[in-house]
């Protein structure tokens, strides 16, 4: 592969200074691919975390080990106990909402490496029988060029199956919460496979309200799922 | 998508088809007259070098087009021996590329990183353009008869020169480099060729680095050239498919044109980014025509275009006087110490105290340009102390504009400034100076436009420019010298009074 080189930063594309500093509190560059500077920009989400959603707690707004979001959803006899657990890694800040954009809607595939081992982390911690993208619709994915979500499995090093697939797209991201959550299904079986008893780990770019995820945890558990966790690089 | 050479034609094919970069040779349609093509296609395709998603007509009636010769494709991507290169930006240094697996050719796909923001270009994006346009009068205007120019103003004597050299190197297709001061007028003195081209059917484009520039320039030319199609071009505008006689682009959006412009006028060839970025020489080239002509417009060439000047290598005409008639100030220097050193104890050296007294007791407007922020974030309060008024300003600064805006309403005594305001923005009635002079980054460019803000207007023509420095460096030495030249060369072609 002598055509393609990595000398740099591939966030901001600085020369890297390997800091050894840097390298024991979180990972190094060489790991990476971007520089102690960008990762820095990166926030770790940590501490008290809702136990399903994985968002840091506010002590004003949970009841007990869950947000108020996850209340709501349990709460509603359609959704209860879809979603076991999420992992998200990073705080949707104003630097990583610029990289992720440029990662999706420019196609910066090589992007998908800042996070794979981060996300190689999270998958190696939750036991899974199958790995499943978030799916785009036909016309998205021809449109991007590759599935982001799918790109982080593989740049992971894992192998993705696709169990999913979209029935139609939908602008989601126009929508409020409230007109998501009671969206009809947007996803539907990719292909048949046994699920009876399986836990199955889905991977998206950005959790936001967390509809997304139960909606294909739904037709998952539908088909015999037992178990659905889910990581995002964002929330 | 994946193209395959089916009886001559490039066509698409999921199954035998490969990424066009993989496909030796991309066949030339002969043109059929016989065809009625879509005008509207045209106007956006003229010139250009545009990705499919970026053409609002669909695959299909751009591949009709493509098969009766009128639409051209070309690779995106190129290899060249263990390299790639990407042929929209120019790119070829292998840090800017990457691969991934492409849905669309379903194969390893490399793409460009280097000009991903308008857009991926991979392996298998083909340019989308128009066949070269030989027909007269390609500009698409059709109303030869009206006037062009609309404009009463005169030109000094300077000017007017040049103006003729720039109308007789535009109609030649040759390369000139006009050598103007600051506040020579420079814009004024291209309406004359641009007027002469455009009724000759050609297309010609003002490019510059800066959009504030653009923004400045399109009304000054819709208003002098009112029955001209305009269409000002930077990152955003909604002009983007105007297929126009004339074009003001930033040098970034000429990224999308190929082969266009009959005359491309390159507008301070040597601000930042321009001079340092490789790309933009790239789309320069790109987007003029094989045979047309090209216009530097600066106030500090770089030295060796000055040497080539010098030694007579370089097509080139000076514009040394202003348009009031007045010589350029000539820069003074003023030793002032260790004046980093002193700042950390919290003062300032004594010459550059007295000098900022005397302006905010004379309450003459004046600009000090400071190397750093962080430094001019220090001396702010010392500042103060002579008058509560004194402001800063650098390039992330929210209040930006509303400070220029005061400066110029004569409200502000003093403002401290990083190099942002050292091109472009005027001030009727300032002196200015630099505090650090000797600093890096006032190169002889930066300093002979920082002592071109000085002595603008023809109320107050004069105006004093100090360099307060703890050493003098060659960069500074080069500055003074250069403008003194400008002087001479002004006496001696009666162009001062
Ligand atoms: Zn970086
Ligand atoms: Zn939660
Ligand atoms: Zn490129
Ligand atoms: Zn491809």
């Amino acid at each position: 592969m002598g055509m393609f080189s990595q000398e740099r930063c591939l966030i901001c594309h600085e020369e890297m200074v390997a800091s050894a500093t840097w390298r024991g509190v979180f990972l190094g560059e060489e790991v990476t691919g971007c520089c102690s500077r960008c990762l820095s920009k990166l926030e770790a989400i940590g501490g008290e975390t809702c136990r399903i959603c994985g968002r840091e707690l506010d002590s004003n707004f949970c009841k007990e080990d869950l947000c108020l979001d996850c209340v709501r959803w349990e709460e509603d006899g359609d959704w209860a106990g879809m979603l076991d657990s999420n992992i998200s890694l990073f705080h949707y800040n104003d630097f990583l909402r610029e990289t992720i954009a440029r990662y999706k809607f420019r196609g910066d595939y090589v992007l998908a490496r800042v996070f794979a081992e981060k996300i190689e982390e999270v998958l190696r911690k939750v036991p899974h029988d199958y790995l499943v993208p978030i799916p785009l619709s036909e016309e998205r994915l021809y449109e991007r060029g590759f599935n982001q979500s799918e790109a982080l499995i593989l740049e992971a090093g894992r192998e993705a199956t696709l169990l999913l697939a979209r029935i139609h797209s939908e602008k989601q991201s126009k929508k409020s919460r409230k007109d998501r959550i009671h969206l009809p299904q947007v996803f539907t079986l990719g292909r048949n496979e046994e699920l009876t008893g399986k836990t199955i780990m889905l991977v998206d770019d950005i959790y936001t309200t967390g509809s997304t995820i139960r909606h294909a945890a739904k037709i998952l558990k539908g088909a015999g799922a037992a178990r659905i966790h889910s990581v995002t690089i964002a929330r | 998508m994946r193209f395959a050479v089916i009886d001559s034609k490039l066509v698409p094919e999921k199954i035998l088809g490969s990424p066009i970069s993989r496909i030796d040779d991309i066949p030339e349609i002969p043109l059929d007259p016989q065809f009625s093509f879509q005008a509207d296609l045209k106007k956006i395709l003229n010139g250009k070098q545009l990705l499919f998603e970026d053409v609002p007509f669909s695959h299909e009636i751009i591949q009709q087009h493509y098969e009766h010769g009128y639409v051209t494709y070309r690779k995106g991507l190129i290899t060249a021996g263990k390299r790639f290169v990407c042929q929209r930006c120019g790119n070829e240094d292998k840090t800017w590329f990457a691969a991934f697996h492409c849905h669309r050719c379903n194969e390893e796909c490399a793409y460009c990183r280097r000009c991903l923001m308008m857009g991926r270009v991979s392996e298998c994006t083909p340019l989308v353009g128009w066949r070269d346009d030989a027909e007269v009068g390609s500009n698409g205007r059709d109303d030869v008869a009206q006037r062009l120019l609309q404009w009463d103003g005169s030109l000094s004597d300077g000017q007017k020169e040049a103006a003729i050299r720039v109308e007789r190197a535009m109609l030649e297709k040759e390369e000139l480099l006009v050598w103007a001061v600051c506040g020579a007028g420079k814009t004024e003195i291209l309406f004359q060729g641009i007027e002469a081209a455009i009724a000759a059917g050609q297309r010609v484009c003002i490019a510059t680095p800066r959009t504030d520039v653009v923004l400045e320039l399109a009304p000054r030319l819709k208003a002098v050239f009112p029955n001209v199609s305009i269409a000002a071009l930077y990152g955003g505008s909604e002009e983007r498919h105007v297929f126009a006689a004339l074009t003001i682009s930033t040098t970034h959006q000429l990224l999308r044109f190929y082969r266009a412009f009959d005359t491309l006028i390159v507008d301070e060839v040597d601000a930042f980014p321009y001079s340092v970025d490789e790309t933009l020489h790239y789309a320069v080239r790109q987007a003029r025509k094989p045979y047309s002509a090209m216009i530097f417009l600066t106030a500090t060439p770089c030295r060796s275009w000055q040497r080539e000047c010098r030694e007579g290598k370089r097509a080139h005409v000076t514009i040394p006087a202003r348009f009031h008639r007045h010589p350029l100030p000539v820069p003074e220097f003023v030793w002032c110490g260790n004046w980093a050193k002193l700042l950390q104890k919290g003062r300032l050296p004594g010459s550059v105290v007295s000098w900022a007294k005397t302006r905010c007791d004379a309450g003459k407007g004046a600009l000090m340009f400071i190397p750093r922020i962080e430094l001019m974030e220090k001396m702010l309060p010392l500042f103060r102390k002579l008058h509560q008024g004194i402001e800063s300003v650098h390039a992330e600064d929210s209040h930006r504009k509303e400070k220029v805006r005061k400066m110029r309403e004569g409200k502000i005594p003093l403002l401290l400034t990083t190099t942002i305001l050292e091109r472009g923005v005027t001030f009727p009635n300032i002196d200015v100076a630099v505090l650090g002079a000797e600093a890096e980054l006032f190169t002889e460019s930066a300093l002979v436009q920082i002592a071109g803000r000085a002595g603008r207007s023809a109320s107050f023509p004069k105006g004093v420019v100090s360099f307060f420095h703890f050493g003098v460096t060659e960069e500074m030495q080069r500055a003074r010298k250069v403008i003194q030249s400008m002087n001479k060369e002004a006496e001696k072609r009666c162009l001062v009074d």
